[in-house]
């Protein structure tokens, strides 16, 4: 901009005041959009980068969730004779023909498998169905197949049920992973229910999730509450000393943090023989491998979270409003509530919700400490992912807790955006 | 904080339980830290007080293990690589981000600071169906790249914050005194705002560091880390090798932490208008 005006003077010696106007206005704009082309132009390595290497692979993750490739790609014939059925009627020979062809296809290209697997998800027990009809196809390579040659196969094709399921399977995107992260499904008559009573999981994992973080959420704030008051309310020396203690678990590395938890939670280690001790009980408590544990790893976590924004606050605030509260005659702890309180409350958001964001994400400290009853979302994506392998309820689990993340997230950001809460 | 010489016995009584309660979460937050170092100097196997012993074998454990070194090296290596991957970018991204602005700024905002928000297992999954399409599953290069997109939000951040005090007619003096915009980064911009950088790169290596579940998910047997090797060893036999792996990293955080000081206080002298 500097340059602009000086090289901007320099001509106007020369011209008169009317025609200079606009040769400025202009040159002032292209030096701004030099600026904001130079601006853009050091934004999009790091843009391009983590669009590449982190926003499209988890949008490509995101869906695999609806994302239904096994029966279109590997039973292309029967697909399309399948969209020709109503879902009612006996299947007619066009389609158990095609069924069987493609079947006898899939066993040899080895696909076979891959499409009994995902048949299995939604009907259990239609994997050994189809790898069985598939062997037997196979043997004979029948020209054509009817009904009954399938019934003949295995009596179960005699059930339409699943020919509807394999019916639901044939589309190419499908709801079905995604309800099933709701404990949904798409029953025989198309209609969208809810699974049986003794069927219903994930519904379960999300809100145990959902409480898991609001209870260390709760607890952080109680535990760094009156830490950061302290913190910002003492001589700087002495805050600086005590700011330690808060910002060396924060550095320290979290399987550091979880593997000191596990020593000192066993039936024998540290917690226990302390308490024993002490006299305070008798027996050793279970505290690891089970819902105690998590606790009290995760408020060790979080707690420092919470305690910086609510520092960052709490020493903005002037302590004169307290002292005019209470030499205008209200008790103390009237004019904790309802002055000094208030003042913290952007705080109290910030750090709350980024405790809640970060404990519903949390993923090695439960698996290490937890028992099966502890795990929380998380586990249950990479189990999917890595044991039984089905990578579309990995993905549609994954999408329930991105979403619940992002909507947090948005909170926070309005929150620490309005009030300018820094953390550390 | 301190008591008034007119309180009364009441705010006596509350003034101590209150220095006890924060006090106890202090405690509460270094306790653990502190408590398992003198472990990982047990003469015994066990991993409870009182010690049998002074030894030194788990640490000598550790360094004479090749599973061990390899981890840290290993863990040295992707942490290092990600760190400068990261700081470069993420620095030329803050210069960019608070030199001007532009239309969809905060949406260019928020995909920058994404790998910090998003939950590690679903960055660690959608990384692994990447990889393992494009080949990069159980190589360094996928860690390091990895590492790079998990750390560089941190030194956007913390670059863009000690660029909000930096004074922009020293670019302009610099340039209308002739010098390249190349040159003005390194010869007036870069040595002012080198706190802010080395922290954000600190930040980054730290997280690098300290990651496990994408090494889960992506490493092969050569890239194992440090944090790897430890998820492991807790997992199926803890020992007091583990608790000497702990020690040396909990050195590492303290050397760390001191650096980070030594540079906030710097940075607020050189921003501080004197």
């Amino acid at each position: 901009m500097e340059q602009v005006s000086t090289n901007n003077n320099n001509q106007s010696e020369g011209l008169a005041q009317g025609e200079d106007e606009i040769p400025l206005k202009l040159k002032l704009k292209r030096a701004e959009r030099m600026r904001k082309y130079r601006a853009m132009a050091l934004i999009a390595p790091l843009f391009l980068f983590i669009l590449g290497v982190f926003a499209i692979p988890i949008a490509i993750m995101m869906w695999r969730a609806i994302d239904n490739p096994e029966v279109v790609d590997n039973l292309p014939q029967t697909a399309i004779e399948l969209s020709n059925w109503d879902g009612e009627s006996t299947p007619t020979t066009a389609l158990t023909t095609a069924f069987a062809s493609d079947l006898v296809k899939a066993y040899e290209d080895k696909t076979a498998s891959t499409v009994a697997k995902r048949l299995n998800y939604d009907v259990s027990g239609m994997r050994s169905l189809v790898t069985r009809t598939a062997r037997k196809f196979n043997s004979t390579q029948p020209a054509m197949a009817t009904m009954d040659d399938f019934i003949k196969a295995d009596k179960r094709w005699a059930d339409l049920r699943y020919w509807q399921a394999l019916k639901r399977a044939s589309s190419s995107l499908t709801p079905f992973y995604v309800l099933n992260a709701f404990d949904m499904k798409i029953n025989d008559e198309g209609q969208i229910t809810s699974v049986p009573e003794g069927q219903a999981i994930y519904t379960n994992i999300f809100w145990r999730t959902m409480w898991i973080a609001g209870v260390v959420t709760v607890g952080s704030l109680l535990i760094g509450f009156p830490i950061a008051y302290l913190l910002a309310n003492t001589s700087s020396k002495v805050s600086n000393l005590l700011m330690f203690c808060v910002l060396l678990p924060f550095w320290t590395s979290l399987l550091v943090r979880t593997s000191a938890w596990v020593v000192l939670l066993q039936k024998n280690g540290v917690v226990n023989s302390t308490l024993i001790n002490l006299g305070l009980i008798n027996e050793p408590m279970t505290l690891l491998f089970a819902r105690p544990g998590v606790y009290i790893a995760f408020l060790h976590l979080l707690v420092p979270f919470v305690v910086l924004p609510l520092y960052s606050v709490m020493t903005s605030i002037s302590p004169a409003y307290m002292r005019a509260a209470e030499s205008l005659g209200a008790h103390p702890a009237i004019a904790f509530v309802r002055v000094y309180l208030p003042q913290t409350l952007p705080g109290i958001g910030a750090g709350g919700i980024l405790a809640f964001i970060l404990a519903i994400g949390y993923y090695i400290t439960p698996a290490l400490i937890g028992g099966p009853q502890d795990q929380m979302l998380s586990y249950f994506i990479a189990n999917h992912a890595n044991s039984t392998l089905n990578w579309g309820l990995a993905s549609a689990l994954g999408m329930v807790l991105l979403v619940t993340t992002m909507i947090l997230f948005s909170i926070y950001n309005r929150l620490t955006g309005a009030s300018g809460v820094k953390m550390g | 904080m301190k008591l008034q010489p007119y309180a009364t016995f009441g705010q006596k009584v509350w003034f101590y339980t209150f220095l006890t309660i924060a006090g106890g979460g202090l405690l509460f937050l270094v306790l653990p830290i502190l408590v398992i170092m003198p472990l990982s100097f047990n003469g015994s196997s066990f991993l409870s007080y009182p010690l049998d012993g002074f030894s030194l074998r788990w640490y000598a454990e550790v360094f004479q293990s090749e599973v061990w070194v390899r981890a840290i090296k290993n863990s040295l290596i992707i942490g290092s690589a990600s760190a400068f991957l990261a700081t470069v970018l993420g620095t030329m991204a803050a210069m960019g981000l608070t030199q001007a602005n532009f239309r969809g700024k905060g949406a260019v905002n928020a995909l920058l600071v994404s790998p910090m928000i998003v939950p590690i297992v679903i960055s660690a999954l959608g990384l692994y169906f990447f990889f393992a399409e494009i080949g990069l599953n159980a190589t360094y290069t996928g860690l390091i790249l990895a590492h790079t997109a998990l750390g560089a939000p941190f030194v956007v951040i913390t670059v863009t914050a000690t660029l909000q005090g930096f004074d922009n007619t020293l670019m302009r003096a610099a340039s209308s005194l002739g010098a390249n915009p190349v040159k003005v980064f390194f010869a007036v911009v870069l040595p002012l705002i080198l706190p802010g950088v080395v922290s954000g790169a600190l930040f980054a290596f730290a997280t690098s560091f300290d990651e496990v579940v994408v090494v889960l998910f992506s490493a092969g047997p050569e890239q194992r880390t440090l944090p790897r090797q430890m998820f492991d060893g807790i997992k199926e036999n803890i020992t007091p090798a583990i608790m000497a792996a702990a020690t040396l990293l909990i050195a590492f955080a303290l050397a760390l932490l001191s650096v980070l000081e030594y540079l906030r206080r710097r940075s607020e002298k050189l921003n501080s208008p004197s």
